[in-house]
Protein backbone atom coordinates (compact mmCIF):
# COMPACT_ATOMS: atom_id res chain seq x y z
CA UNK A 1 0.00 0.00 0.00
CA UNK A 2 1.31 3.02 -0.92
CA UNK A 3 1.02 6.33 1.51
CA UNK A 4 1.29 9.12 -0.97
CA UNK A 5 -1.77 10.50 -2.74
CA UNK A 6 0.14 11.90 -5.56
CA UNK A 7 1.74 9.22 -6.52
CA UNK A 8 1.43 7.38 -9.64
CA UNK A 9 -0.53 4.57 -8.17
CA UNK A 10 -3.16 7.05 -6.45
CA UNK A 11 -3.27 9.34 -10.39
CA UNK A 12 -3.77 5.62 -11.94
CA UNK A 13 -6.31 4.58 -9.47
CA UNK A 14 -4.41 2.59 -7.23
CA UNK A 15 -5.15 2.84 -3.61
CA UNK A 16 -2.65 5.19 -1.50
CA UNK A 17 -3.40 6.18 2.23
CA UNK A 18 -4.64 8.98 3.96
CA UNK A 19 -2.34 9.78 7.66
CA UNK A 20 -5.80 8.85 9.40
CA UNK A 21 -5.82 5.28 8.13
CA UNK A 22 -8.39 5.89 5.77
CA UNK A 23 -7.34 4.43 1.97
CA UNK A 24 -8.27 6.83 -0.50
CA UNK A 25 -8.96 5.21 -3.96
CA UNK A 26 -9.95 7.44 -7.60
CA UNK A 27 -12.35 6.05 -9.76
CA UNK A 28 -12.68 4.71 -12.67
CA UNK A 29 -9.90 2.42 -12.24
CA UNK A 30 -7.37 2.37 -14.90
CA UNK A 31 -6.14 -0.56 -13.22
CA UNK A 32 -8.85 -3.48 -13.11
CA UNK A 33 -6.97 -5.87 -10.51
CA UNK A 34 -6.05 -2.66 -8.02
CA UNK A 35 -8.78 -4.00 -5.23
CA UNK A 36 -7.52 -7.40 -5.26
CA UNK A 37 -5.57 -6.78 -2.31
CA UNK A 38 -8.52 -4.16 -0.21
CA UNK A 39 -9.47 -6.38 3.11
CA UNK A 40 -12.93 -6.59 4.67
CA UNK A 41 -12.58 -3.91 7.42
CA UNK A 42 -10.87 -1.18 5.79
CA UNK A 43 -11.90 1.97 5.50
CA UNK A 44 -11.58 4.53 2.66
CA UNK A 45 -12.80 7.93 0.64
CA UNK A 46 -13.42 8.14 -2.95
CA UNK A 47 -12.69 10.39 -5.13
CA UNK A 48 -13.44 10.68 -9.16
CA UNK A 49 -16.89 9.05 -11.16
CA UNK A 50 -19.80 7.41 -9.39
CA UNK A 51 -22.58 5.87 -11.41
CA UNK A 52 -25.63 5.14 -9.67
CA UNK A 53 -28.09 2.07 -10.60
CA UNK A 54 -31.05 0.75 -9.19
CA UNK A 55 -33.31 -2.30 -9.55
CA UNK A 56 -34.94 -0.89 -13.01
CA UNK A 57 -31.74 -0.01 -14.46
CA UNK A 58 -30.47 -3.38 -14.04
CA UNK A 59 -33.52 -5.03 -14.85
CA UNK A 60 -33.56 -3.03 -18.43
CA UNK A 61 -29.90 -3.66 -18.75
CA UNK A 62 -30.13 -7.28 -18.05
CA UNK A 63 -33.47 -8.98 -18.60
CA UNK A 64 -34.10 -6.44 -21.20
CA UNK A 65 -31.04 -6.33 -23.25
CA UNK A 66 -30.84 -2.52 -23.21
CA UNK A 67 -27.08 -1.71 -23.13
CA UNK A 68 -25.89 1.39 -21.50
CA UNK A 69 -23.32 3.56 -23.14
CA UNK A 70 -22.10 4.97 -20.54
CA UNK A 71 -18.16 3.52 -20.06
CA UNK A 72 -18.58 1.09 -16.86
CA UNK A 73 -14.89 -0.44 -16.99
CA UNK A 74 -13.51 -0.05 -13.84
CA UNK A 75 -16.23 1.66 -12.43
CA UNK A 76 -18.11 2.00 -9.09
CA UNK A 77 -21.19 1.63 -8.78
CA UNK A 78 -23.49 2.92 -6.18
CA UNK A 79 -27.21 1.78 -5.29
CA UNK A 80 -29.44 4.88 -5.36
CA UNK A 81 -32.53 6.57 -6.47
CA UNK A 82 -31.75 10.06 -6.64
CA UNK A 83 -34.11 13.02 -5.46
CA UNK A 84 -33.28 15.49 -8.23
CA UNK A 85 -34.53 19.18 -9.72
CA UNK A 86 -34.77 19.04 -13.07
CA UNK A 87 -33.15 21.99 -15.23
CA UNK A 88 -33.05 20.96 -18.47
CA UNK A 89 -33.49 18.44 -21.04
CA UNK A 90 -31.25 15.52 -19.68
CA UNK A 91 -29.52 18.04 -17.04
CA UNK A 92 -30.34 17.74 -13.03
CA UNK A 93 -29.27 19.36 -10.15
CA UNK A 94 -28.89 17.27 -6.71
CA UNK A 95 -31.97 17.41 -4.08
CA UNK A 96 -31.01 14.06 -1.71
CA UNK A 97 -29.21 11.13 -3.09
CA UNK A 98 -28.47 8.55 -0.91
CA UNK A 99 -27.86 4.91 -0.48
CA UNK A 100 -30.78 2.00 -0.45
CA UNK A 101 -30.40 -1.93 0.22
CA UNK A 102 -28.16 -3.59 -2.07
CA UNK A 103 -29.63 -7.76 -1.75
CA UNK A 104 -32.38 -7.27 -3.98
CA UNK A 105 -30.00 -6.69 -6.93
CA UNK A 106 -27.47 -9.56 -5.89
CA UNK A 107 -28.07 -11.29 -9.14
CA UNK A 108 -26.86 -8.74 -11.35
CA UNK A 109 -22.93 -8.74 -9.61
CA UNK A 110 -21.54 -10.99 -11.95
CA UNK A 111 -22.84 -9.33 -15.19
CA UNK A 112 -21.77 -6.25 -14.04
CA UNK A 113 -18.18 -7.31 -13.34
CA UNK A 114 -18.06 -9.86 -16.22
CA UNK A 115 -19.42 -7.80 -19.15
CA UNK A 116 -18.96 -4.72 -17.85
CA UNK A 117 -16.04 -4.47 -16.01
CA UNK A 118 -17.43 -3.14 -12.90
CA UNK A 119 -15.29 -3.72 -10.28
CA UNK A 120 -16.44 -2.14 -6.77
CA UNK A 121 -20.71 -1.63 -5.68
CA UNK A 122 -21.55 1.06 -2.76
CA UNK A 123 -24.37 0.03 -0.81
CA UNK A 124 -25.74 -0.97 2.57
CA UNK A 125 -26.81 -4.11 3.85
CA UNK A 126 -24.29 -6.19 1.49
CA UNK A 127 -24.83 -8.20 -1.44
CA UNK A 128 -25.44 -12.42 -0.44
CA UNK A 129 -23.01 -14.78 0.01
CA UNK A 130 -23.13 -16.18 -3.86
CA UNK A 131 -21.31 -13.02 -4.93
CA UNK A 132 -18.60 -13.44 -2.69
CA UNK A 133 -17.09 -16.21 -5.90
CA UNK A 134 -17.69 -13.35 -8.26
CA UNK A 135 -15.85 -10.85 -6.31
CA UNK A 136 -12.71 -13.52 -5.94
CA UNK A 137 -12.76 -13.98 -9.65
CA UNK A 138 -13.03 -10.50 -10.94
CA UNK A 139 -10.65 -8.74 -7.90
CA UNK A 140 -14.15 -7.14 -6.93
CA UNK A 141 -15.11 -5.31 -3.60
CA UNK A 142 -18.38 -3.99 -1.64
CA UNK A 143 -18.38 -0.96 -0.07
CA UNK A 144 -20.21 -0.48 2.82
CA UNK A 145 -21.86 3.18 3.11
CA UNK A 146 -23.93 4.59 6.14
CA UNK A 147 -27.83 3.77 4.86
CA UNK A 148 -29.96 6.65 5.85
CA UNK A 149 -27.11 9.22 6.09
CA UNK A 150 -28.17 10.58 2.56
CA UNK A 151 -27.61 14.61 3.76
CA UNK A 152 -23.59 13.97 4.21
CA UNK A 153 -23.55 11.85 0.95
CA UNK A 154 -25.49 14.67 -0.70
CA UNK A 155 -22.74 17.17 0.32
CA UNK A 156 -20.28 15.00 -1.07
CA UNK A 157 -21.80 14.70 -4.32
CA UNK A 158 -20.23 17.54 -6.40
CA UNK A 159 -22.41 17.17 -9.57
CA UNK A 160 -24.54 14.65 -11.87
CA UNK A 161 -22.40 14.74 -14.50
CA UNK A 162 -24.98 13.15 -17.12
CA UNK A 163 -28.11 10.58 -17.21
CA UNK A 164 -29.27 7.86 -19.00
CA UNK A 165 -32.51 5.38 -18.79
CA UNK A 166 -34.56 9.04 -17.84
CA UNK A 167 -37.40 7.04 -18.91
CA UNK A 168 -37.13 4.75 -15.32
CA UNK A 169 -36.70 7.97 -13.52
CA UNK A 170 -35.55 8.27 -10.68
CA UNK A 171 -33.92 4.56 -11.35
CA UNK A 172 -32.12 6.15 -13.90
CA UNK A 173 -28.19 5.09 -14.74
CA UNK A 174 -26.66 8.41 -13.21
CA UNK A 175 -23.15 9.64 -13.58
CA UNK A 176 -22.18 11.94 -10.34
CA UNK A 177 -18.69 13.76 -9.62
CA UNK A 178 -17.31 13.00 -5.98
CA UNK A 179 -14.70 14.62 -3.65
CA UNK A 180 -13.66 12.37 0.05
CA UNK A 181 -16.64 10.42 -0.71
CA UNK A 182 -16.96 8.17 2.30
CA UNK A 183 -16.19 6.82 4.96
CA UNK A 184 -16.49 3.48 3.57
CA UNK A 185 -15.95 0.46 4.66
CA UNK A 186 -14.92 -3.05 3.00
CA UNK A 187 -17.93 -5.08 3.38
CA UNK A 188 -16.55 -7.60 0.86
CA UNK A 189 -13.47 -8.24 -0.12
CA UNK A 190 -11.93 -10.62 -3.17
CA UNK A 191 -10.98 -12.78 -0.83
CA UNK A 192 -13.95 -14.77 0.27
CA UNK A 193 -14.66 -12.74 3.07
CA UNK A 194 -17.98 -10.67 3.97
CA UNK A 195 -18.26 -8.75 7.50
CA UNK A 196 -22.11 -9.53 6.53
CA UNK A 197 -22.19 -13.03 6.44
CA UNK A 198 -19.60 -13.22 10.18
CA UNK A 199 -21.92 -10.72 12.10
CA UNK A 200 -25.17 -12.60 10.92
CA UNK A 201 -23.86 -15.74 11.54
CA UNK A 202 -22.64 -14.59 15.53
CA UNK A 203 -26.13 -13.84 15.29
CA UNK A 204 -27.63 -17.12 14.94
CA UNK A 205 -25.12 -18.49 17.77
CA UNK A 206 -26.53 -16.08 20.02
CA UNK A 207 -30.48 -16.29 19.25
CA UNK A 208 -30.19 -19.73 19.96
CA UNK A 209 -28.40 -18.86 23.58
CA UNK A 210 -31.29 -16.47 24.11
CA UNK A 211 -34.11 -18.98 22.99
CA UNK A 212 -34.41 -21.33 25.71
CA UNK A 213 -34.59 -18.42 28.53
CA UNK A 214 -37.46 -16.82 26.95
CA UNK B 1 -70.52 23.66 8.83
CA UNK B 2 -66.72 23.73 7.67
CA UNK B 3 -65.29 26.24 4.89
CA UNK B 4 -63.27 25.73 2.39
CA UNK B 5 -60.27 27.09 4.34
CA UNK B 6 -60.51 24.44 7.18
CA UNK B 7 -59.34 21.58 3.91
CA UNK B 8 -57.01 24.31 3.03
CA UNK B 9 -55.26 23.89 5.93
CA UNK B 10 -55.54 20.28 6.27
CA UNK B 11 -54.17 20.10 2.62
CA UNK B 12 -51.19 22.36 3.73
CA UNK B 13 -50.60 20.75 6.76
CA UNK B 14 -50.34 17.07 4.97
CA UNK B 15 -47.55 18.56 2.37
CA UNK B 16 -45.81 20.04 5.77
CA UNK B 17 -45.69 16.62 7.79
CA UNK B 18 -44.40 15.09 4.65
CA UNK B 19 -41.64 17.07 4.28
CA UNK B 20 -41.07 17.59 7.97
CA UNK B 21 -40.85 13.72 8.28
CA UNK B 22 -37.91 13.76 6.03
CA UNK B 23 -35.61 16.41 7.22
CA UNK B 24 -36.64 16.48 11.19
CA UNK B 25 -35.48 13.18 13.15
CA UNK B 26 -38.10 12.95 16.43
CA UNK B 27 -36.33 13.85 19.75
CA UNK B 28 -36.78 10.78 21.37
CA UNK B 29 -35.36 8.67 18.53
CA UNK B 30 -32.26 11.10 18.61
CA UNK B 31 -31.80 10.72 22.08
CA UNK B 32 -31.92 7.11 21.74
CA UNK B 33 -29.60 7.35 18.96
CA UNK B 34 -27.37 9.60 21.33
CA UNK B 35 -27.46 6.67 23.88
CA UNK B 36 -26.36 4.01 21.42
CA UNK B 37 -23.69 6.22 20.63
CA UNK B 38 -22.31 6.13 24.09
CA UNK B 39 -23.40 2.32 25.30
CA UNK B 40 -21.59 1.43 21.80
CA UNK B 41 -18.75 -1.36 22.35
CA UNK B 42 -18.14 -2.20 18.70
CA UNK B 43 -15.64 0.58 17.37
CA UNK B 44 -17.19 0.47 13.76
CA UNK B 45 -20.21 0.63 15.75
CA UNK B 46 -19.60 3.99 17.21
CA UNK B 47 -18.14 5.18 14.18
CA UNK B 48 -21.61 4.34 11.98
CA UNK B 49 -23.66 6.22 14.89
CA UNK B 50 -21.14 9.05 15.16
CA UNK B 51 -21.76 9.31 10.96
CA UNK B 52 -25.29 9.08 11.54
CA UNK B 53 -25.55 11.51 14.03
CA UNK B 54 -23.82 14.05 11.78
CA UNK B 55 -26.01 12.89 8.94
CA UNK B 56 -29.06 14.38 11.36
CA UNK B 57 -26.92 17.50 11.98
CA UNK B 58 -26.40 18.24 8.30
CA UNK B 59 -29.98 17.52 7.65
CA UNK B 60 -31.32 19.77 10.17
CA UNK B 61 -29.19 22.24 9.92
CA UNK B 62 -29.22 22.68 6.10
CA UNK B 63 -33.24 22.12 5.60
CA UNK B 64 -32.22 18.87 3.99
CA UNK B 65 -33.81 15.24 3.64
CA UNK B 66 -32.26 12.99 6.22
CA UNK B 67 -32.60 10.18 3.93
CA UNK B 68 -33.11 9.99 0.23
CA UNK B 69 -35.75 7.42 0.50
CA UNK B 70 -39.34 9.97 0.83
CA UNK B 71 -40.73 6.55 1.37
CA UNK B 72 -44.67 4.55 0.90
CA UNK B 73 -46.62 7.45 2.74
CA UNK B 74 -48.72 6.63 5.50
CA UNK B 75 -50.98 8.72 7.13
CA UNK B 76 -53.27 8.16 10.42
CA UNK B 77 -55.76 11.04 10.85
CA UNK B 78 -56.94 11.03 14.25
CA UNK B 79 -60.35 12.64 15.20
CA UNK B 80 -61.59 14.73 17.97
CA UNK B 81 -64.72 14.27 19.40
CA UNK B 82 -67.05 16.71 18.04
CA UNK B 83 -64.25 17.71 15.13
CA UNK B 84 -67.46 19.10 12.21
CA UNK B 85 -64.72 18.22 8.90
CA UNK B 86 -66.13 15.85 6.28
CA UNK B 87 -63.30 12.65 6.76
CA UNK B 88 -64.18 12.16 2.54
CA UNK B 89 -63.01 15.73 1.84
CA UNK B 90 -59.62 15.28 4.74
CA UNK B 91 -58.97 12.53 2.71
CA UNK B 92 -58.72 14.01 -0.31
CA UNK B 93 -57.22 17.39 1.13
CA UNK B 94 -54.00 14.62 2.37
CA UNK B 95 -53.91 13.41 -1.23
CA UNK B 96 -53.39 16.76 -2.50
CA UNK B 97 -51.07 17.99 0.43
CA UNK B 98 -48.96 14.61 -0.40
CA UNK B 99 -49.00 15.35 -4.23
CA UNK B 100 -47.92 18.98 -3.73
CA UNK B 101 -45.18 18.29 -1.84
CA UNK B 102 -43.74 15.37 -4.21
CA UNK B 103 -44.33 18.24 -7.13
CA UNK B 104 -43.07 21.09 -5.32
CA UNK B 105 -40.19 20.53 -3.16
CA UNK B 106 -39.61 17.88 -5.43
CA UNK B 107 -38.96 14.88 -3.55
CA UNK B 108 -38.43 11.60 -5.29
CA UNK B 109 -41.68 9.82 -6.80
CA UNK B 110 -41.89 6.06 -5.27
CA UNK B 111 -45.47 5.06 -5.92
CA UNK B 112 -45.21 2.51 -9.14
CA UNK B 113 -48.08 0.07 -10.18
CA UNK B 114 -47.20 -3.27 -9.28
CA UNK B 115 -47.80 -5.38 -12.87
CA UNK B 116 -46.52 -2.63 -14.72
CA UNK B 117 -44.45 -0.72 -12.60
CA UNK B 118 -45.64 2.90 -13.92
CA UNK B 119 -44.48 5.48 -11.69
CA UNK B 120 -47.40 7.94 -10.75
CA UNK B 121 -44.49 10.68 -9.42
CA UNK B 122 -47.07 11.82 -7.38
CA UNK B 123 -46.45 9.60 -4.55
CA UNK B 124 -50.10 8.90 -4.61
CA UNK B 125 -52.11 6.28 -6.52
CA UNK B 126 -54.66 3.51 -5.72
CA UNK B 127 -54.75 2.88 -2.32
CA UNK B 128 -52.05 5.39 -1.27
CA UNK B 129 -51.61 7.64 0.37
CA UNK B 130 -52.73 4.90 2.76
CA UNK B 131 -55.03 6.13 5.64
CA UNK B 132 -55.66 4.85 9.20
CA UNK B 133 -58.56 6.72 11.29
CA UNK B 134 -58.34 6.84 15.15
CA UNK B 135 -61.19 7.77 17.33
CA UNK B 136 -59.34 8.86 20.39
CA UNK B 137 -60.92 8.79 23.56
CA UNK B 138 -60.92 12.10 26.18
CA UNK B 139 -57.63 10.89 27.77
CA UNK B 140 -56.08 10.00 24.64
CA UNK B 141 -57.21 13.12 23.48
CA UNK B 142 -55.83 15.28 25.79
CA UNK B 143 -52.42 13.01 26.08
CA UNK B 144 -52.16 14.51 22.25
CA UNK B 145 -53.17 17.99 22.86
CA UNK B 146 -55.62 17.29 20.57
CA UNK B 147 -59.08 19.72 21.04
CA UNK B 148 -62.41 17.99 20.78
CA UNK B 149 -63.45 19.72 17.19
CA UNK B 150 -59.75 19.26 15.92
CA UNK B 151 -57.81 16.65 14.09
CA UNK B 152 -54.33 15.79 14.07
CA UNK B 153 -52.70 13.81 11.30
CA UNK B 154 -49.30 11.54 11.73
CA UNK B 155 -47.17 11.14 8.64
CA UNK B 156 -45.10 8.02 8.62
CA UNK B 157 -43.25 8.26 5.06
CA UNK B 158 -41.96 4.18 5.33
CA UNK B 159 -38.61 3.36 4.30
CA UNK B 160 -38.84 0.59 1.67
CA UNK B 161 -35.69 -1.22 3.06
CA UNK B 162 -37.46 -1.71 6.60
CA UNK B 163 -40.30 -2.13 5.10
CA UNK B 164 -39.38 -4.93 2.78
CA UNK B 165 -38.24 -6.27 6.40
CA UNK B 166 -42.45 -6.81 6.80
CA UNK B 167 -43.49 -10.31 8.43
CA UNK B 168 -46.75 -11.78 9.83
CA UNK B 169 -47.13 -15.57 11.51
CA UNK B 170 -49.99 -17.03 12.42
CA UNK B 171 -49.33 -19.18 15.63
CA UNK B 172 -52.09 -21.50 17.44
CA UNK B 173 -52.36 -21.10 20.97
CA UNK B 174 -50.60 -24.45 21.64
CA UNK B 175 -47.41 -22.53 20.33
CA UNK B 176 -47.43 -20.40 23.24
CA UNK B 177 -45.96 -16.92 23.91
CA UNK B 178 -42.54 -18.00 23.91
CA UNK B 179 -43.18 -18.71 20.38
CA UNK B 180 -44.19 -15.50 19.66
CA UNK B 181 -41.14 -13.72 21.47
CA UNK B 182 -38.64 -16.26 19.19
CA UNK B 183 -40.32 -15.02 16.26
CA UNK B 184 -40.05 -11.37 16.85
CA UNK B 185 -35.81 -12.03 17.50
CA UNK B 186 -35.72 -14.64 14.46
CA UNK B 187 -37.33 -11.14 12.10
CA UNK B 188 -34.82 -9.05 13.61
CA UNK B 189 -31.96 -11.68 12.46
CA UNK B 190 -32.97 -12.47 9.23
CA UNK B 191 -33.35 -8.59 8.30
CA UNK B 192 -30.08 -8.24 9.23
CA UNK B 193 -28.23 -5.43 7.98
CA UNK B 194 -31.15 -4.46 5.48
CA UNK B 195 -33.37 -2.22 7.51
CA UNK B 196 -30.39 0.15 8.71
CA UNK B 197 -30.30 -0.97 12.03
CA UNK B 198 -30.00 0.12 14.54
CA UNK B 199 -34.17 0.06 14.21
CA UNK B 200 -37.28 0.05 15.84
CA UNK B 201 -39.23 -2.55 16.11
CA UNK B 202 -42.97 -2.61 15.96
CA UNK B 203 -44.69 -5.83 16.76
CA UNK B 204 -48.46 -6.50 16.42
CA UNK B 205 -49.74 -9.42 18.82
CA UNK B 206 -53.53 -10.84 18.39
CA UNK B 207 -56.36 -9.81 15.78
CA UNK B 208 -56.96 -10.99 12.45
CA UNK B 209 -53.87 -10.90 9.84
CA UNK B 210 -54.92 -7.49 8.46
CA UNK B 211 -55.32 -6.37 11.98
CA UNK B 212 -52.28 -7.49 13.72
CA UNK B 213 -50.21 -6.41 10.67
CA UNK B 214 -51.64 -3.09 11.08
CA UNK B 215 -50.88 -2.72 14.72
CA UNK B 216 -47.54 -3.49 13.82
CA UNK B 217 -47.00 -0.50 11.88
CA UNK B 218 -48.94 1.43 14.84
CA UNK B 219 -46.51 0.70 17.31
CA UNK B 220 -43.91 2.38 14.99
CA UNK B 221 -45.82 5.88 16.35
CA UNK B 222 -45.53 5.13 19.95
CA UNK B 223 -42.27 7.83 21.04
CA UNK B 224 -39.50 5.48 21.93
CA UNK B 225 -39.13 4.64 25.79
CA UNK B 226 -43.40 4.61 26.30
CA UNK B 227 -44.29 1.06 27.34
CA UNK B 228 -47.30 -0.46 26.45
CA UNK B 229 -50.36 0.41 29.51
CA UNK B 230 -50.81 -3.30 29.75
CA UNK B 231 -48.20 -4.44 31.92
CA UNK B 232 -48.44 -8.23 30.73
CA UNK B 233 -47.18 -6.53 26.97
CA UNK B 234 -45.38 -4.31 28.94
CA UNK B 235 -42.63 -6.65 30.36
CA UNK B 236 -42.54 -8.57 27.10
CA UNK B 237 -41.29 -5.13 25.16
CA UNK B 238 -38.89 -5.04 28.00
CA UNK B 239 -37.97 -8.52 27.94
CA UNK B 240 -37.58 -8.47 23.77
CA UNK B 241 -35.95 -5.23 23.56
CA UNK B 242 -32.68 -6.45 26.07
CA UNK B 243 -32.83 -9.94 24.09
CA UNK B 244 -32.56 -7.96 20.68
CA UNK B 245 -29.73 -5.78 21.40
CA UNK B 246 -27.75 -9.03 22.70
CA UNK B 247 -27.54 -10.55 18.89
CA UNK B 248 -24.62 -8.41 17.83
CA UNK B 249 -26.03 -7.30 14.52
CA UNK B 250 -25.10 -3.71 15.63
CA UNK B 251 -25.37 -0.49 13.71
CA UNK B 252 -25.88 -1.15 10.02
CA UNK B 253 -24.98 -4.82 10.62
CA UNK B 254 -21.89 -4.53 10.78
CA UNK B 255 -21.37 -5.56 14.67
CA UNK B 256 -21.66 -4.03 17.69
CA UNK B 257 -24.59 -3.63 20.25
CA UNK B 258 -26.97 -1.46 19.24
CA UNK B 259 -29.11 -3.32 17.12
CA UNK B 260 -32.48 -1.66 18.09
CA UNK B 261 -33.23 1.53 19.76
CA UNK B 262 -36.63 -0.02 21.29
CA UNK B 263 -38.91 -1.82 20.42
CA UNK B 264 -42.90 -1.53 20.98
CA UNK B 265 -46.08 -4.19 20.77
CA UNK B 266 -49.71 -3.32 20.03
CA UNK B 267 -51.99 -5.74 20.49
CA UNK B 268 -55.47 -7.06 20.12
CA UNK B 269 -58.26 -9.60 21.48
CA UNK B 270 -58.40 -12.88 19.01
CA UNK B 271 -59.74 -15.39 17.90
CA UNK B 272 -59.47 -18.70 20.40
CA UNK B 273 -57.59 -20.82 17.81
CA UNK B 274 -54.90 -18.24 16.86
CA UNK B 275 -52.31 -15.94 17.82
CA UNK B 276 -50.76 -14.05 15.30
CA UNK B 277 -48.00 -11.74 15.58
CA UNK B 278 -46.38 -9.39 12.94
CA UNK B 279 -43.06 -7.43 13.01
CA UNK B 280 -42.61 -4.09 11.03
CA UNK B 281 -39.18 -3.00 11.27
CA UNK B 282 -38.32 1.21 11.35
CA UNK B 283 -34.77 2.35 9.95
CA UNK B 284 -33.00 4.52 12.27
CA UNK B 285 -34.11 7.22 10.08
CA UNK B 286 -37.37 7.11 11.82
CA UNK B 287 -39.52 9.47 9.60
CA UNK B 288 -42.46 10.33 11.80
CA UNK B 289 -44.31 14.22 12.10
CA UNK B 290 -47.49 15.39 13.15
CA UNK B 291 -49.99 18.63 12.96
CA UNK B 292 -52.51 19.07 14.82
CA UNK B 293 -55.22 21.55 13.82
CA UNK B 294 -57.89 23.26 15.12
CA UNK B 295 -61.36 24.70 13.48
CA UNK B 296 -60.21 27.92 13.73
CA UNK B 297 -57.22 27.13 10.93
CA UNK B 298 -54.11 27.30 13.45
CA UNK B 299 -51.71 24.31 12.98
CA UNK B 300 -49.28 22.96 15.74
CA UNK B 301 -46.34 20.81 14.30
CA UNK B 302 -45.02 18.06 16.44
CA UNK B 303 -43.55 14.48 15.63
Amino acid sequence: MTTNPHDQSAAAGGPSSDSDGELRLTFPLQDLDALRELRAGQRLRIDGTVIGIRDATQIAIFDCGERPTMDLSGAVLIHTAPNVRKLGPGRYEKVCIGTTTSARMNRFTRGLMHDYGVRAIIGKGGLLADSLPVLQEFGGVYLAITGGAAALETTQIEAIEDVEFEELMPECLWKFRVKDFGPLIVGMDAHGRSLYEEVTAEARERLAAIVPRL
Amino acid sequence: MPDRDQYAAVEEAAKQTYIRALKLVPPDVKDALRRAAEDETSETGRKTLGIILENIDVAEGGEMLVCQDTGTVVFWVQVGHDCPLNLADVEAAVRRGTERATVEHPLRPNAVHPVTRKNTMTNTGRHLPAMHYEFPDEAERERLGLADDGLRLTCLPKGSGSENMSFLKMFVPADGVTAVKRFVLECIVDAGPKPCPPTIVGVGLGGTADLCAALAKRALLRPLGRRSEDPVIAKIEAELETAANELGIGPMGLGGRATILGLAVEHAHTHITQNPVAVNLQCWAARRSSATIGTDGAVVYGF
